[in-house]
């Protein structure tokens, strides 16, 4: 369910520490986010698609990721250009097609994968357990990191066990259809799911109590930031400099 | 000469789980220094259920848990016990919850009061100890089945306890890891509970047995715990055998 396909690599984006992309990839994210020019959006673009390229991700999975993604930036295109109003190019049965809502579906395709190629590129060649070590280091609060990788190491049990009742299910001829059958079926295998859960937490609770967890949680050292981090974290910095103020040379 | 009061001692502890009119445990008086011991028994006659009194994870309705005469009143006293006592679940999902390995091997040193250096340093002796060099960066949830309770056993060991109490610890690995894990037990100079339903590996690595038999705790002493050769279809394929 949920796999890290892109986190593992020999490039230099997966050698970095967590920290010098976490920042990067705020900043990047705020000014796509903000911005309301087109060649701020459009330039962000660009420049994150090529930080993706120089990431090396494999390409079908990383299309299929994009792909997914830009299903919702489609429905934009399906509404935006008939309902926005403004400049009208041309009537499309009772509704007008209109320039100004073409252009914001646009603004919002560029802005929407601007800030989804720098997170392709900055986070997902991280693993999460690294980028929740940075967001710690960064000043998150402790609890907060680690309600996130509980949360995360979590899922994984859950889902399993979700697999293995359903796959109980399936085993003893179980087809789903549009039954009451199947609802009950599927609320039962929901609420076991629930109760399961829960019941491990419980267990894992006792697993940290007898390791003599007391309720704070001490982390190990992180390695320090490398020359080469640095350089790294300054070169996509200036980058998000440049796309932050073309505004003001234009 | 005074003679040291056993590490663990159990008296006269009784328990009951909610809801149920019969005890599971009743009267069970027992006690260990520095012995390995095999505890065998039926699905359900209460073998965690003893484990988890003596962690103090469940409290009993009667009786004491003492460790070194001490006896143990509230969660305060088996903080300290927990210190000296490692306790292996049967299901390793249960008992590996941090992202990596090294950070799981690391968590029961830090709580102790190791600095992060000294834990590193713990961590990674006990995982070379038991062959697992290398697996420090690794993702737990990622590990094989007979890797995980490995691993387990790491976490455990990494706070060095005065005794380890095994749930189960063979079951669902192949035979090439069932191995390794005797090798690791017989060499650790530590005392161990293991409760487990394969005799042979009982055999391998406790010189005493007990079981649980009408609530209560019994040496087993009409069962000689030994081991023979023997031969059946399939026999290199990992298997149990009948008590």
């Amino acid at each position: 369910m949920i796999e890290e396909p892109f986190a593992t690599g020999t490039t230099l984006f997966h050698s970095r520490d967590a920290r010098v992309k976490l920042i990067p990839a705020v900043a990047i994210t705020l000014i796509l986010a903000l911005t309301s020019s087109f060649l701020v959006a459009g330039t962000g673009c660009i420049l994150t698609g090529l930080l993706l390229i120089l990431s090396r991700p494999s390409p079908r999975l990383i299309l299929r990721r994009i792909c997914r993604v830009n299903i919702f930036t489609l429905f934009l295109w399906l509404t935006l250009p008939l309902t926005y109003g403004g400049d009208t190019i041309l009537p499309f049965l009772f509704l007008d097609l209109s320039l100004d809502g073409i252009r914001m579906a646009t603004l919002i395709t560029l802005k929407t994968n601007g800030i989804l190629f720098s997170f392709l590129a900055l986070l997902a060649t991280s693993t999460l357990a690294s980028l929740g070590h940075g967001l710690e280091k960064l000043g998150m609060p402790r609890k907060l990191t680690f309600l996130l990788l509980f949360s995360y190491r979590q899922l994984f049990v859950i889902h399993q066990e979700y697999l293995r009742l359903q796959r109980a299910a399936r085993l003893r001829g179980f087809i789903p259809a549009n039954s009451l059958h199947t609802y009950r079926t599927y609320s039962h295998l929901f609420a076991m799911t629930l109760v399961k859960s829960w019941n491990r937490a419980e267990r894992v609770h006792q697993a940290m109590v007898l390791r003599g967890f007391n309720g704070t949680l001490i982390p190990l050292n992180q390695p320090q930031l490398s020359k080469n981090d640095y350089l790294f974290l300054t070169t996509i910095l200036l980058i998000s400099f440049f796309l932050a103020t073309i505004p003001f040379f234009c | 000469m005074t003679t040291l009061p056993p590490l663990i001692e159990l008296r006269n502890i009784t328990y009951s789980y909610p809801g149920r009119t019969t005890p599971i445990l009743e009267e069970v008086n027992f006690s260990i220094c520095d012995e390995r011991i095999g505890l065998i028994g039926p699905n359900g006659c209460g073998k965690t259920t003893l484990f988890q009194i003596i962690m103090g994870l469940l409290t009993p309705d009667r009786g004491e848990v003492l460790l070194e005469g001490m006896v143990m009143a509230g969660e305060k006293d088996f903080r300290i016990l927990r210190r000296k006592l490692g306790f292996l679940f049967q299901n390793s999902d249960d008992q590996l919850f941090s992202p990596t390995v090294l950070e799981d091997v690391a968590f029961g040193p830090l709580n102790l009061g190791s600095t992060a250096e000294e834990a590193r340093e713990i961590s990674g002796r006990t995982l070379e100890g038991l062959g697992l060099k290398g697996f420090e960066d690794r993702i737990t949830h990622r590990l094989s089945g007979g890797e995980k309770k490995l691993v387990a056993l790491a976490t455990i060991l990494s706070m060095q306890p005065h005794l380890l109490l095994l749930d189960e610890p063979s079951n669902n690995l192949d035979p090439e890891t069932r191995e390794r894990l005797i090798a690791i037990l017989r060499g650790l100079n530590q005392a161990h509970i293991i409760i487990s339903h394969d005799l042979d590996f009982l055999a391998s690595t406790c010189s005493h047995l007990y079981t649980i038999d009408k609530r209560r705790l019994i040496p087993c002493k009409e069962k000689q715990i030994h081991s023979h050769d023997h031969i059946h279809p399939y026999g290199d394929h990992p298997h149990q055998h009948g008590t």
